[in-house]
């Protein structure tokens, strides 16, 4: 029992902590976006320490920027996907929560083919450029 | 391998404990992927159990001294974020007839 394993197990114990709280959050948040919120930000940061504890019980350089590889992988990719699946599923109609009580999107968006309306264009771009 | 055999360590301790936590954790993600009332909720959930995969195969790569593992934690992640995009591309065009 050295140093190592000791903050190896910590960050096993943090990371275990985190994920179940992510999993619960889920289970019990009344809305599809802020479940969005639970699992996309909590359970990155449980499977990031998680991944930190293997590197350091290797201690190996390989293996430590291997799993650093995933974790950053994890980091680019968790905001990408939240946000592509909470506008999916704002387009798609899914009820808020009953108490939501600011919507900044309502009637910026075209129903017809899901893109963003007129109003939706910042007031910073210049007149002539369209939007995308 | 230091689970499951030889004496009992801190570390094998932990990682035991570390298990039966995310293993408890999908099955209560996998509770929301069953119960969920609409489509994009069981793909958040569905999201989630893809990413508490990834933490069992790092934790299995600790359990059991095989740092080969965390390439498949490496394909993993690629899947589960490629598969999150195509069920929100799917929501998207199927509009609200996604049930």
């Amino acid at each position: 029992m050295n140093w190592t394993e000791i903050i190896a197990g910590l960050l096993l114990l943090a990371g275990a902590a985190f994920v179940l709280v992510s999993a619960i959050g889920v289970v019990r948040f009344p809305d599809v976006y802020m479940r969005m919120h639970a699992a996309t930000k909590a359970g990155t940061l449980g499977a990031g320490l998680m991944l930190g504890a293997a590197s350091i019980v290797f201690g190996d350089l390989g293996i430590t920027v291997r799993s650093f590889v995933v974790f950053f992988f994890l980091l680019l990719t968790a905001p990408v996907a939240a946000h592509v699946l909470g506008r999916a599923a704002y387009y798609a109609g899914v009820p808020r929560w009953e108490r939501t009580r600011l919507d900044e999107l309502a009637g910026r968006y075209d129903e017809a083919d899901a893109t963003p309306g007129e109003t939706a264009r910042p007031a910073a771009r210049g007149d002539d450029i369209p939007y995308p | 391998m230091i689970l499951f055999e030889g004496p009992w360590t801190f570390l094998s301790v932990v990682t035991l404990v570390t298990m039966i936590t995310v293993a408890v954790s999908i099955l209560v993600a996998s509770l929301r992927v069953m119960r969920g009332p609409s489509l994009p909720d069981r793909v958040v959930a569905l999201d989630l159990v893809g990413l508490l995969a990834v933490s069992v195969i790092s934790v299995m790569a600790i359990a059991t001294q095989q740092p080969v593992l965390l390439d498949a934690a490496i394909a993993l992640a690629l899947i589960a974020f490629l598969s999150t995009v195509a069920f929100a591309r799917f929501i998207e065009w199927q509009g609200d007839k996604a049930e």
